[in-house]
């Protein structure tokens, strides 16, 4: 009998129930019903559309740059130095606004310095060849301080009015979906789409998986990291010109500790930090579940640092349920 | 010589020694026994902390959470002092290690039984002990007046000539190094970085190591957060914010590799002394302070490029390509 089977691989798993329940993602959608059933029945004011659209105000920008954080970690790279790479680009912004440029080469000026700074990282990941938690972590001091080198205790606060109603705005009077919202909608599906359906997404996999097997199947690894650097330095980028339309100053201390927010984000989304795994829905979902937590809690005057303990927690049991199921299956 | 200025413990103790006479050309003022006794006594901190930090990511860890823990641990040492302004010195001490130890060993537990990774862990527990601290004070800021004369005096207190937070850096080194150089234990540490499989298979227990390593930095930086708010007369949430990435920054200068396994007292110590004298040299030279995260910044570059050179392994590559994939990750 064994000699005459064929050894056959399925191109899919067969459908099964149980597996498809314990998907990480089912199990965010669960938590992010509950957060939302839980809120609603704790504030009359939590399921009020205008309410909930203010809400995405605290998150899109975090979230937009948290979709490329994942490509990033998916790669087993990281870079913490995103948070000071917004403040060197509203800072370049805010000075070229000084000089009394308009907000299309605010936005361009934004964006290139992103890009610029994000090349800085994976030049020197992967010509030096170093590891990138480092390597962010003395650009994340770099960046930080060119902006408070020029800035001193200083804020500039003179923007034109149309970068400021573009950072508050909505996307059509009337409709309450703001600007940077939407933004990360069309953006989480264009990565999602990347991520899982083309070519490059499956290289991103393979590299997070096994880098030196991904190098021998032809797929040039360094180049691919590079570029993942940059893209997510466009994305810091962006991120500044949404936060500084928002918020319309720029101070040294613009977006401080936003890095390890996003990076929660990405390992409540079931992005494992040892590469190789994760989905841009899981992403996205627990964008959601942070952000209405986070706005939930605040509705019923709970303070911020308290939350604080409530995100830590959930992060760490997320992560140590799976870990401590499978390896009590492992047993049995 | 050639060789001497190889040894990269040698190199970073020239460079600073360069600086310190640099900075005393320009500002004379800088070069007294009194500031000099000052610089250290600010650095007594990173001293301490580095050493600890060390020890973790010996072992291809990192802690991100000792600066709450510090903080936390702080908070609650000034809130006993408040409450039981009678209380004995020593005791405070006590406590604050017990409880600082307390906290590291939640982070050791869910690294090392649990096998959460290391940034995943302590990126949570510093959220909760950073909220803890609110909790714990109701949003309060504590300060000198709310601690005892005892309680405050302890730090700026002087034995033989010299603050005593410099003696207990002195013997928090001291037991690091014997630990490091001197002991199964701390030898065991370099094993598990270099080639854990290897390490296992030599018969060290790994995950009791992990346990250990993670207790004893949280006991560190529990004695630390006594002294911290001692020192500055102050406790309140936002303590030390940001200081975890500085000690980190500390190891990585004086030639700590975050791919574990390489790292020693020495050059630790000197990667400390490093961040301790620029911070206290620009305000000397009439540098504005916010130039201190830019310098620091290219250091902690510097150094990490200069890092990845000496670490190269000695060993021929056969295939070429294959040198692009040997980083460490």
């Amino acid at each position: 009998m064994s000699d005459t089977q064929r050894y056959q691989v399925l191109d899919r798993a067969p459908f099964n129930l149980a597996s498809y329940l314990l998907r990480w993602e089912s199990i965010l959608v669960m938590l992010l019903a509950a957060v939302i059933i839980i809120n609603t029945a704790i504030s009359p004011y939590f399921l009020d559309i205008y309410n909930l659209s203010d809400a995405t105000f605290n998150f899109s920008e975090k979230a937009i740059i948290a979709l490329s954080m994942a490509l990033l970690i998916i790669t087993r790279e990281i870079d913490l130095s995103v948070a000071a790479n917004i403040a060197v680009c509203s800072l370049v912004m805010g000075l070229l606004s000084q000089m009394g440029f308009g907000t299309p080469i605010l936005v361009i000026a934004g964006l290139a310095v992103g890009a610029t700074a994000g090349a800085v990282n994976g030049a020197l990941v992967t010509w030096f060849r170093l590891p990138s938690i480092v390597v962010t972590i003395g650009t994340m001091s770099l960046f930080r301080g060119i902006a408070q080198v020029v800035l001193g205790d200083q804020a500039l606060t003179k923007y034109p009015s149309s970068l400021t109603s573009f950072g508050q705005g909505y996307i059509w009077p009337g409709i309450p979906i703001p600007n940077s919202f939407a933004l990360f909608l069309v953006l989480a599906c264009i990565f999602g789409f990347v991520l899982h359906r083309t070519v490059i997404g499956r290289q991103i996999f393979a590299i997070g998986h096994n880098p030196t097997a991904a190098r021998f199947s032809g797929i040039k690894v360094e180049k691919i990291r590079f570029w993942l650097f940059v893209l997510i330095g466009t994305m810091a980028g962006l991120a500044a010109v949404l936060l500084t339309g928002r918020i319309g100053s720029t101070r040294p201390n613009i977006a401080l500790g936003w890095e390890l927010e996003i990076v929660t984000m990405v390992i409540l989304g079931g992005i494992s930090i040892a590469g190789g795994t994760g989905t841009i829905l899981g992403l996205v979902l627990s964008v959601f579940i942070l952000g209405l937590t986070i706005f939930g809690l605040s509705l019923v005057n709970i303070p911020g640092i308290e939350i604080a303990i409530l995100i830590g927690l959930l992060l760490i049991i997320s992560i140590a349920i799976p870990i401590i199921t499978a390896k009590w299956r492992g047993r049995t | 010589l050639k060789v001497l200025f190889k040894n990269r413990e040698v190199l970073l103790a020239f460079i600073v020694a360069a600086i310190v006479l640099a900075v005393g050309i320009r500002a004379p003022v800088f070069l007294t026994g009194e500031s000099l006794v000052n610089v250290v006594t600010d650095t007594c901190f990173l001293f301490m902390l580095t050493l600890a930090q060390m020890a973790i990511i010996l072992t291809r860890g990192i802690d991100l959470s000792v600066a709450a823990n510090l903080a936390l641990t702080g908070m609650a040492v000034a809130l006993v002092s408040r409450a039981m302004p009678g209380v004995p010195l020593g005791f405070i001490i006590l406590l604050a290690v017990v409880i600082g130890a307390a906290l590291g060993s939640i982070n050791g537990a869910l690294v090392a039984f649990v096998g959460i990774p290391p940034i995943v862990v302590t990126l949570g527990t510093l959220a909760i002990f950073r909220g803890l601290i609110f909790l714990l004070a109701g949003g309060e800021w504590l300060t000198s007046k709310d601690m005892s004369a005892a309680f405050l005096s302890f730090p700026h207190a002087n034995l033989v000539g010299i603050p005593s937070l410099i003696w207990i850096a002195a013997l928090v080194i001291a037991a690091f190094w014997i630990l490091y150089r001197h002991t199964q234990f701390g030898r065991g540490l370099y094993a598990i970085g270099g080639n854990p499989v290897a390490a296992r298979y030599c018969g060290i227990n790994i995950p009791r190591q992990q346990f250990i390593v993670y207790t004893i930095a949280g006991a560190v930086s529990g004695l630390c957060g006594y002294l911290w708010v001692a020192r500055f007369g102050i406790a309140f949430v936002d303590n030390a914010q940001g200081y975890e990435l500085t000690i980190i920054a500390a190891c990585v200068i004086g030639g700590v590799s975050i791919a574990g396994g390489i790292g020693t007292v020495s050059g630790a110590l000197l990667g400390a002394l490093f961040l301790g004298v620029i911070v206290n040299a620009l305000p000397v030279i009439n540098v504005s302070p916010f130039w201190q995260m830019l310098i620091s910044g290219f250091v902690i570059l510097a150094a990490v490029i200069v890092n990845a050179r000496s670490e190269r392994p000695i060993g021929k590559l056969i295939l070429a390509s294959a040198r692009k994939l040997e980083r460490p990750t």
